[in-house]
């Protein structure tokens, strides 16, 4: 690690203010990605604000029904708050989905928005990546490629962004709250990660000095009709090949509103509103989802070694949707069970 | 024969150096007063200041989970943590736990068991398993297997890890309250929870 120097700010002005007042200031969350990437040598901030001390970690209701999650509450508070549990199962499910107990102890809700790829190269310093160093070249297209994306990508980068969580904000339409050395603003969370395009070294559109403060979640929940799919090379503390998360609102069989996001495909969580149109006002059916499944994947680019995961994108979004409109007939069925031993 | 270096010497000069600062960290009961850099893990303010050598350095990047001690009850990855920001925070290492005159029922599960073969991991097995413990999610053996996947051994002694933890389990939990040891009530326990 690099020497640097380290404030403790209390306020969350105190905090920007000390950000701007530094040349190469990092903000420090929880730490789990930061800490690590600068003990890779990857990330060498000259100093550190960190944010440990900030109000931030409250979870409460908001008045147009949704819940506003504080950016320093842990990914373990929000997890298992009672309220999150309840109204929004696919958040808790995703969340205990990725990490493990203790990074999870630790890690914030807003640090995750921000964790960096974990493409191979990215962290490998005697090889070119165009996002740790822009302008080096890609060595993941050709290369060793299996965590890499396979929509929205570029010819400068293929990488991924590895959020659990993040998948399933995109899918319940989160909205980020940030403040700034300009103030404050919001950022639908379909805007706040972007596609690697030429400048791969910008994972996000948050600008210089702006601190996620909260992430507000609407007051749909989905939570009758969800689920979080996430197919990887282990069962526990391994990033996603490729993720679903589904929020389905249901009228018997047909779907009202469908919502659903992709991890491990792309540079931020995949979205394709065309496609959720596709299944509202439908009857759910294995049929419909394979249309739609095929639909999210018309645009898909293999690299080689990452090319399995478009056949295996699509079996993952049927099944997803399956595991989703079928919930409440999967309850049904085990009281059928239940009731004739 | 000299070296040249083309942009200076890599170590910079010592005064561009941060300086150390007093840092009071709380750990298993106690107050210590350290003058460390702002970069000092709480791994490495445990080891290499405070000689609680209890807690493992293994790979260094939160992958392995040997570090793992507890914050305020939770369980953490001391290597991701910066000591400085960890004043004020009620740590316990495997030394808070118990000792030889006075083991932990995990501690003692662990030997009953015979839940190690090297013994590296065990520290970090032991308070990450009192972490689970502490949050009191954990009721079948699955669960306990899923929550406790953020520790590596690389002996292999899972099977008998998980037995252990099993049995404090289902024997009432022990938790960490305000930096102690406090038994409270058996939990129930629904029948497919065998281990």
């Amino acid at each position: 690690m690099n020497s640097f120097t380290l404030t403790q700010a209390a306020a969350v002005d105190e905090a920007v203010r000390d950000f701007a007042g530094h040349a190469g200031a990092a903000y420090l969350g929880g730490g789990t990605n930061l800490i690590d990437l600068m003990k890779e040598n990857v990330s060498r901030p000259a100093h550190l604000t960190s944010l440990g001390h900030l109000p931030l970690s409250d979870i409460t209701g908001l008045p147009d029904g949704g819940l506003r999650l504080g950016a320093l509450a842990t990914n373990a508070d929000t997890a298992w708050h009672p309220e999150v549990e309840a109204r929004y199962p696919l958040l808790s499910q995703t969340i205990l989905a990725g990490a493990t107990p203790q990074l999870r102890n630790m890690a914030t809700n807003g640090g995750n928005l921000l964790q960096r790829t974990r493409c191979y190269y990215f962290y490998d310093l005697a090889t070119p990546c165009n996002k740790r160093e822009p302008g080096s070249g890609c060595s993941a297209i050709g290369g060793q490629n299996r965590v890499c994306g396979v929509l929205g990508t570029s010819a400068s980068c293929i990488a991924t962004h590895p959020s659990d969580l993040c998948v399933a904000l995109a899918a319940l339409e989160a909205v980020v709250r940030v403040q700034g050395p300009r103030g404050e603003r919001t950022i639908k969370f379909a805007d706040f990660h972007r596609l690697p395009g030429n400048q791969p070294e910008l994972d996000n559109t948050l600008q210089p000095g702006e601190l996620v403060t909260a992430i507000d979640l609407p007051a749909q929940g989905y939570a009758k009709n969800f689920t979080y799919l996430k197919l990887r090379d282990r069962a526990s503390y391994a990033f996603a090949l490729v993720s679903v998360a589904v929020g389905l609102e249901m009228d018997g069989n047909t779907i009202k509103t469908a919502r659903f996001a992709l991890g491990g495909v792309a540079h931020k969580p995949w979205r394709d509103p065309a496609a959720e149109k596709m299944l509202e006002g439908q009857t759910a059916s294995p049929d419909l989802f394979r249309q739609v499944a095929t639909k999210v994947f018309a645009e898909a680019k293999g690299y080689g070694v990452n090319s399995f995961k478009i056949e295996l994108g699509k079996r993952a979004i049927v099944r997803a949707l399956e595991q989703a409109s079928e919930m409440d007939q999967a309850i049904d069925s085990n009281a059928f069970l239940n009731s004739n031993p | 024969m000299s070296t040249s270096y083309a942009q200076g010497p890599l170590a910079p000069p010592a005064g561009a150096l941060a300086p150390t600062q007093p840092v009071t960290l709380r750990i298993n009961g106690e107050d210590h007063t350290l003058q460390i850099a702002p970069w000092t893990t709480l791994l490495d303010a445990l080891r290499e200041y405070l000689d609680l050598t209890g807690t493992k350095k293994g790979c260094d990047h939160g992958q392995c989970g040997s570090c793992t001690v507890l914050a305020d009850g939770k369980r953490i990855n001391a290597c991701l943590a910066l000591a400085t920001v960890y004043q004020g925070r009620q740590i316990t290492t495997i030394e808070g736990l118990g000792g030889e005159d006075n083991l932990s029922p995990l501690q003692q599960a662990f030997i009953d068991h015979d839940a190690f073969q090297c013994g590296y991991c065990t520290p970090g097995q032991i308070c990450s398993a009192q972490g689970l413990l502490n949050e009191g999610r954990a009721k079948t053996a699955d669960e306990v297997r899923e929550l406790m996947s953020g520790n590596l051994c690389r002996c292999g002694a899972y099977t008998n890890i998980l037995s252990a933890v099993m049995e404090v389990l289902h024997d009432g939990q022990v938790v960490v309250d305000n930096g102690t040891l406090v038994t409270i009530p058996m939990q129930p326990i629904s029948a497919n929870s065998a281990a």
